[in-house]
């Protein structure tokens, strides 16, 4: 059983969906049993980095997704994956949930438009499980700050005005910047990979 | 680099997918989730469901489309037609729609666009405009299906539009639409540079070459078509290999799963 928490920061349904499709169980909750409880954790999210972390803190889960995420596969996706780094710097400085170490700042992209929406190729930087079986292949992004952070954290970055980090893994936490929920056959196999990693979650 | 993204846009009354040509005339062509399930397949970018419904027992009826549609198909989906309120944008988004497109209402009260990038993010809110040229460059806005002149000025329109902070425009050419003559690359050259939000090119598709076309000379984002993927003319990914075999970048199929 993998928990997509809910603390009301939207999209939930669409990674729910997704799991449902590839027939991986899952469920919303936003219950510290649940998560204690899962195989492995899906933390979604669209919306301001502050807002997100008033949200979480208001839902007192934080502590626990902190000690979580280290014991079973966890994924944070878009917003839920910059949530794992230090500090974001979306309007105002918040602190996250310090997962991997960096800060979430906003883009400067130059002449090209933000938010960066649409679909953009994955470059591989190194090795991660989530990547199995798939290539340099274009999945879907939507955001306007990125994630800046050690390398060696870093599977895979897209490039837009600039290397961005897409993808990263340290140990069990894992964090896309773009949405698999979102990216046709390629991000379904990604969601494949990773219930693949969870106890009992193989498809 | 962004790939340039081909769209199939499927226009749904009482539950079916239906086509009209210069919006009249309207033929049925079947079921809108299955039809979307196989653009997913064919390697679509996107999906647009444009609700061209009256009732409101209809309206029940599209938003089932939606909310089903979304249990199969991983792509981002737009939907449109009908939406008045931020309240309809929320029941949208919720039906499993990832953006929203506005067209008529957003003309008749544009703080419409900014309450739902306010509240939503500008990414999910898309501004559809219906456009016709009445002199030398230059174009006024349509509403209610392209039947009523607002004596709008097309670029005044579009700045407007970017500054209440749409994430998109989706512009349709009503002299285009439904000619299969290609798309009105004039006013889409117009328009892109007005603006620096992505702009979607829509009206006119009737041949491959138009894809190529449209990228090449104008700043297009995304070409969307309705009745050519319909009836089959072509499918989603012949135009993607056209593109791709002119370097335009396209997202290419992935047999991974």
């Amino acid at each position: 059983m993998i928990a997509i928490i809910d603390y009301g920061a939207g999209n939930i349904f669409s990674v729910k969906n997704a799991l449902d499709y590839i027939g991986v169980s899952s469920q919303l909750t936003d219950k510290r049993s649940d998560i204690i409880n899962a195989d492995g954790i899906i933390l979604p999210g669209v919306g301001a980095f502050p807002h997100a972390v008033n949200m979480l803190e208001k839902s007192g889960l934080i502590d626990t997704i902190k000690e979580q995420a280290v014991q079973k596969p966890f994924l944070g996706i878009c917003l839920g994956m910059q949530l794992l780094f230090d500090k974001g710097y979306e309007f105002e400085e918040a602190d996250g949930l310090g997962l991997i170490g960096g800060n979430v700042k906003l883009m400067e992209v130059g002449e090209l438009t933000l938010p960066h929406i649409g679909w953009n190729k994955l470059e591989i930087n190194h090795d991660c499980p989530l990547m199995h079986g798939i290539g340099e292949e274009y999945v879907y992004f939507v955001h306007s700050y990125a994630a800046e952070c050690s390398p060696d954290d870093v599977a895979a970055y897209c490039d837009y005005a600039g290397k961005r980090t897409a993808l990263v893994n340290r140990g069990t936490v894992y964090g896309a910047q773009f949405h698999p929920e979102k990216s046709g056959a390629v991000g379904l196999k990604m969601l494949k990979n990773f219930a693949g990693m969870v106890k009992g979650g193989q498809v | 680099m962004l790939a340039k993204r081909i769209i199939p846009c499927l226009d749904v009354r009482d539950g079916k997918v239906v086509k009209g040509v210069n919006f009249t005339g309207i033929k049925e062509v079947g079921d809108p989730v299955e039809c979307a399930a196989e653009y997913n397949r064919q390697g679509a970018d996107e999906i647009v469901f444009y609700d061209i419904t009256a009732s409101f027992e209809g309206r029940g009826v599209f938003l089932d489309v939606v909310r089903n549609t979304a249990k199969q198909v991983f792509v981002p989906l737009t939907v449109g037609g009908g939406i008045k309120t931020v309240d309809d944008i929320r029941e949208t988004l919720r039906a499993g729609a990832d953006k929203v497109s506005v067209n008529s209402q957003a003309v008749k009260n544009p703080q419409l666009i900014k309450d739902g990038a306010d509240i939503f993010g500008s990414q999910c809110i898309c501004v559809g405009i219906d456009a016709k040229k009445i002199a030398d460059k230059k174009w006024t806005v349509f509403i209610n299906g392209g039947r009523v002149d607002m004596e709008l000025d097309l670029i005044d329109w579009v700045k407007q539009i970017e500054q209440l902070g749409a994430g998109e425009i989706c512009l349709n050419s009503i002299d285009a639409d439904g000619t299969k003559a290609g798309f009105d690359i004039e006013m889409l050259e117009a328009v892109c540079n007005a603006t620096s939000i992505p702009v979607i090119a829509s009206g006119g598709a009737g041949q491959l070459e138009h894809f190529p076309e449209v990228f090449e000379k104008t700043g297009a984002t995304a070409a969307l078509a309705a009745s050519l993927f319909h009836f089959r003319e072509l499918t989603v990914d012949e135009v993607k290999a056209e593109l791709n075999k002119r370097n335009i970048p396209v997202r290419t199929a992935f047999g991974g799963i």
